[in-house]
């Protein structure tokens, strides 16, 4: 870990400021992904700038009938919360699949979106990696691969984004909040959210340098049933091999993301479209255009599998 | 001590303290985070400095030059050791690879630096500068290439690598039903809870070294090789190991470092693994390629057995001996075994938890199962039918005790074992519902072991013995042991371990721990009655010491009395004559498993698990237990889970943490069950115990694989059975 600079931000300004004067700071929410990576240098921030003390701890109704879940409240405290369990119970149960107990005690809904990769590769210094070093190559490519994506990958990067919340949310349609530097504030789908690898696989999101979360809102409730649907080799904590979060209604349409796939949680209309046909054409309408490797072909089937389970408890 | 004869009637046949369920005299230190371990001395004279390891970043090759200015530059650095400072250093008698010195490179993650600073974080953030140049060459990484050259190993671990008994080829060609197939294990992480990690304080050209060690005598001797310096003038301690199991068997390149890091900085310096080191830079279980054929008549009776295995390592090094239970296990007249050795340059392979038998059981239990299968006969019954109580290639040569089949039996009734179906017959919901059997074996190895008692004038019993307690509860079979033998509550008994001023143990491994470091105690506690009874003009063999008394007749006296003010002292080891090489010691077992399969998912879910296990005495049922059921969780992970995942280009394994190595989780693991048989082995020892370490690993795996074929009817025959390798046999669900 390099020796860096601490300080503690007050207010949501405060912290938005500090960061725009500090090209090298990084906001410190549970700390749960950003200390891992320090203590292995992949990240290195000469600057921390502690948000636990900014407020936006609170869950609170829009006025259009849905929710504003604050940046820093705890993956815990959502999961647990009475509307999100009633209304966005996709997003409960892909919370708590995720993790362990204690982690998402301290994980919050912006880091868990800002959570990294778990490329093996990427986490180890001595190999060629262009998400933790630009231009040096990807190990995975014809390396290990089991885990990795198999759709929207590029010759660069084959690495998945690997939230569990991120997927339900991106089926829920939610929207980030953010405020830059200069105090200006803009939503951002969570479509548009997330990038694909392309050439910059270490540019993950569409946040500006210093651009800061202040909550994640969710559109008022679209009824269906919700199911959230993680295939793992162990029983928990564990990454997804391939998730599934759906919200089915009762005459058999939907919408569907699907996790372990991607750089981002994966959805496509056209397949969403699909899902009254049964999980087969709607798992070939979102995966038509995967590449997978000789080690994570399997997802192609999985896919299918896992969103015909989920599918079928949908329907109880 | 010579145990030469059979033990007779002894003091620990009183079982009114060894045997009983004693919990564990250190449980409470443990708890309460009072027992030290290795990285966690604070007390060396002078303050100590941290040293981090640097691992080499290719496989094989040379190290041309490194630069460490900057790192030596870096806040806090005191010094930058490098392998090429040190220079060659003659390598310890158990190891495979060098751990440190020279410019060879022989492994990825080969310790090549230790940056030593005055705190952990300065020393982890300045190895980070060091700059080091390579000259790769190219390896050879994948045990499927490297198979056609693998040759026939000199050694086998102290056994022939070939045996051959009877006319294998022309049994197996006649046979009325056959099976010949292939099965893979791959490499195994020991992923035990603490790192490697060691702490060295030199007084002048004496070495005083707190680590983690499962043999105390075997990394001095190492260690003092590889420092070029009298053993003698090292002493070691290990008296708390938060696991083992066989990673910490033989000296390790943390005490190297700590050792060389303390001696240039002239302060104590403390080195652990980071755990993204351990997998490449210690030992691992290598993988293996099995080839197995079973021949038997339409009765179910085998008639020939063959078992061939490869697996590769550094050269100079061993074989996995994963034949060496068809050796023994199961009757047949005709039978070949076979060992073959491939270079890998991959880290050094070498014991883990059940060295050979585990990885062998994984594939010859699939293999009993497919040919109850083809014959038509019940796993159960299939095995117990070729039963013997003879070793098959020494018909001559007994078992000592083989319950095999009373464990087959009373598992199968408690399991309820008749209610398993047809393949892919039972299902829950959405899961496929299977049970799975699978034989348990492992043999019993015996290892000198020493110890010191010493009673004295309070009352208290004394026993110091370099042994080591790895998590298993030796600390407490040895205090009952020692309670058990001079007739003491065992709140009297003091039990220290892990001091290389001790009298040298078995130490812990090979599951010999428990009934070798005993039967030492045994002895020094005889020597220390008799010493008593001299004292009191006994005779010692009429002497009972019993209830806090040394009585004869109608006399009887304290025992802090009869030793007097200056208390006095037994010293003994037992050695062992040929009661092993006359008769076959094995220790048996049968595990019985039962998974759901996720019909759409093809996840393996544990449901229930059961060992009975036959065993020897069982000198602590709870102890005993809990070492079972770890080796039983253990299994679990060798089943579905552990792998670590081959980088073959780079070469080097990938996954090396915990997120990527996935070992099981409390949720893995719903219900197990343990029974002991009744049991005492007179063969075994005084103690007339066995080991069960290792035993309850043994098997397990193959069960789970064979309750996942019933269940699915998918037959899986390369680990780990993970759901990539069953989704397209399962059924259509879209
Ligand atoms: C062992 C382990 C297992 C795990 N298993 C799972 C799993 O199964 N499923 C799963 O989904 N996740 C899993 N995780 C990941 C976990 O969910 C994330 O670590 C956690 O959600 C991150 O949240 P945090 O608040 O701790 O983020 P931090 O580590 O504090 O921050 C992460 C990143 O977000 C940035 N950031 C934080 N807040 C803001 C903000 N308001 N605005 C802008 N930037 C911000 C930080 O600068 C940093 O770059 C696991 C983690 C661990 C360690
Ligand atoms: S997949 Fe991405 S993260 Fe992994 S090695 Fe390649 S570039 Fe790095």
């Amino acid at each position: 870990m390099k020796a860096f600079t601490y300080e503690r931000a007050t207010s949501v300004e405060q912290a938005a400021s500090m960061a725009a004067s500090n090209p090298d700071a990084r906001f410190i929410a549970g700390g749960t992904n950003l200390l891992d990576l320090m203590k292995l240098q992949i990240e290195t921030p000469l600057y921390l700038i502690d948000i636990n003390h900014v407020g936006l701890d609170k869950i609170e109704p829009t006025d259009d009938g849905g929710l504003r879940i604050g940046a820093m409240v705890r993956n815990t405290a959502l999961a647990a919360d009475e509307r999100v369990r009633r209304d966005y119970s996709v997003l409960s149960r892909a919370l708590v699949a995720g993790a362990s107990g204690q982690l998402r005690n301290k994980a919050t809904t912006a880091g868990n979106l800002l959570q990294r990769t778990r490329c093996p590769y990427f986490y180890d210094t001595n190999q060629p990696c262009n998400k933790r070093q630009p231009g040096s190559g990807c190990s995975a490519i014809g390396g290990f691969s089991r885990q990795h994506a198999v759709v929207g990958t590029s010759e660069a990067c084959i690495a998945t984004h690997p939230s569990d919340m991120a997927i339900a949310m991106r089926a829920l349609d939610a929207k980030v909040e953010t405020v830059k530097g200069d105090g200006t504030r803009r939503t951002i789908p969570i479509a548009d959210f997330h990038r694909l690898p392309g050439d910059t696989p270490h540019i993950e999101t569409n946040l500006e340098r210093g651009e800061f979360i202040t909550a994640v809102n969710l559109p008022a409730p679209i009824g269906g049933k919700h199911v959230y649907r993680k295939v793992r080799d162990r029983a928990s904590y564990a990454f997804a091999l391939v998730s599934v979060a759906a919200v089915v209604q009762p005459d058999g349409t939907g919408r569907f993301a699907i996790g372990g796939v991607a750089h981002k949680p994966w959805r496509v209309d056209a397949a969403d479209a699909r899902l009254k046909a049964g999980a087969r054409e709607a798992a070939r309408a979102a995966l038509a255009d995967a590449r997978p490797t000789e080690q994570n072909r399997y997802k192609l089937d999985l896919v299918e599998r896992t969103l015909g389970a989920a599918l079928a408890e949908a329907k109880g | 001590m010579k145990f030469e004869k059979p033990a007779e009637m002894n003091p620990i046949d009183r079982m009114k303290v060894v045997g009983q369920p004693i919990r564990r005299i250190d449980g409470e230190l443990k708890v309460s985070g009072q027992a030290k371990y290795a990285y966690e001395w604070h007390d060396p004279a002078g303050r100590y400095a941290y040293g981090y390891p640097v691992g080499s970043a290719i496989a094989k090759g040379h190290i041309l030059a490194i630069d460490s200015e900057a790192a030596q530059r870096a806040p806090g650095v005191l010094k930058v050791v490098t392998t090429l400072d040190v220079g060659d250093r003659e390598k310890g008698k158990f190891n495979t690879a060098k751990l440190f010195g020279g410019s060879e490179i022989q492994h990825y993650h080969q310790a090549v630096a230790v940056v030593v600073a005055e705190t952990f974080e300065q020393a982890r953030d300045a190895a980070a500068l060091l700059k080091i140049e390579y000259a790769e060459e190219a390896g050879s990484f994948s045990l499927k290439e490297a198979k056609s050259s693998a040759v026939k190993p000199k050694d086998a671990g102290g056994s022939e690598p070939d045996t051959s008994v009877g006319d294998f080829t022309g049994a197996f060609r006649s046979a009325e039903v056959t099976l010949d197939e292939e099965y893979s294990t791959p490499d195994q992480s020991h992923s035990m809870m603490e790192p490697h990690a060691s702490l060295a304080a030199w007084d002048g050209d004496e070495l005083t070294l707190w680590t983690s060690s499962q043999m105390i005598d075997w990394w001095r001797g190492d260690l003092a090789t590889t420092l070029g310096i009298d053993k003698e003038k090292i002493t070691l301690m290990s008296p708390f190991i938060g696991g083992g199991f066989g990673g910490k068997l033989f000296l390790r390149a943390d005490a190297v470092l700590a050792a060389f890091a303390a001696k240039a900085i002239g302060r104590p310096v403390k080195v652990a693994l980071p755990r993204p080191l351990m997998a490449n830079n210690t030992t691992h279980r290598p993988a293996t390629i099995q080839r197995i054929r079973i021949g038997a008549s339409k009765d179910g009776k085998i008639s020939a057995i063959g078992h061939e295995s490869w697996s590769g390592d550094l050269a100079g090094g061993q074989p996995e001996a994963a034949v060496m239970q068809t050796r023994l296990l199961y009757a047949g007249k005709n039978r070949m075994t076979a060992m073959r050795l491939a270079t890998l340059n991959l880290a050094e392979g070498n014991a883990m938890r059940a060295p050979g038998e585990a990885p062998g059981l994984m594939a010859l239990e699939i293999a009993m199962d497919e040919m109850a299968e083809k014959l038509g006969m019940d796993p159960v019954a299939f095995r117990k039918l070729n039963d013997t109580q003879m070793d098959p290639e020494n018909p001559e040569r007994p078992f000592t005790q083989r319950n095999l089949n009373g464990c087959l039996d009373l598992g199968a009734e408690r399991f309820g074992w008749k209610n398993r179906g047809k393949p892919r017959s039972r299902t829950e919901g959405n899961m496929l519902i299977g049970m799975g059997v699978a034989a348990a074996f492992r043999n019993n190895l015996l290892l000198p072991s020493a110890a010191r008692v010493r009673l004295d004038q309070s009352g208290t019993l004394t026993v110091e013995t370099d042994m080591t307690d790895i998590g298993t509860g030796s600390y407490t079979i040895i205090a009952q042991t020692a309670a058990e033998m001079l007739g003491l509550p065992i709140n009297r008994v003091a039990v220290h371990l892990g001091d290389s001023r001790f009298p040298v143990s078995a130490g812990s491994g090979g599951q010999f721990g428990a009934n070798c470091s005993t039967s030492g105690v045994y002895a020094a506690c005889v020597k220390l009655r008799e010493a008593i009874a001299a004292k009191l003009g006994f005779n010692s063999a009429d002497a009972v010491f019993e209830d806090g008394q040394v009585r004869l007749g109608n006399r009887a006296v304290p025992l802090a009395d009869a030793v007097g003010t200056e208390g006095l002292t037994g010293e003994d080891g037992v050695e062992w004559g040929d009661l092993s090489e006359t008769h076959q010691q094995s220790t048996f077992g049968a595990h019985f498993v039962e998974v759901g399969v996720d019909r759409f998912t093809g996840e393996t879910r544990i449901r229930r698990m059961l060992a009975v296990c036959a065993a020897g005495r069982i000198l602590n049922p709870v102890t005993a237990r809990s070492q079972v059921i770890g080796a039983m969780t253990m299994g679990v992970g060798g089943a579905l889970t552990e792998e670590l995942a081959v980088d073959e280009r780079r070469g080097f394994f990938v996954n090396h943490d915990l997120a990527g190595y996935e070992v099981p989780v409390h949720a893995d693991i719903p219900h197990q069950e343990v029974i002991f048989m009744e049991e005492a082995d007179p063969y075994s020892s005084p103690m007339k115990a066995k080991g069960v370490g290792e035993l309850g690993l043994c098997g397990v795996s193959a069960a789970i694989a064979n309750a996942i074929y019933n269940a699915t009817g998918v037959r899986l025959r390369h680990y780990p059975l993970t759901l990539d390798k069953m989704l397209h046999q399962l059924p259509d669900v879209a």
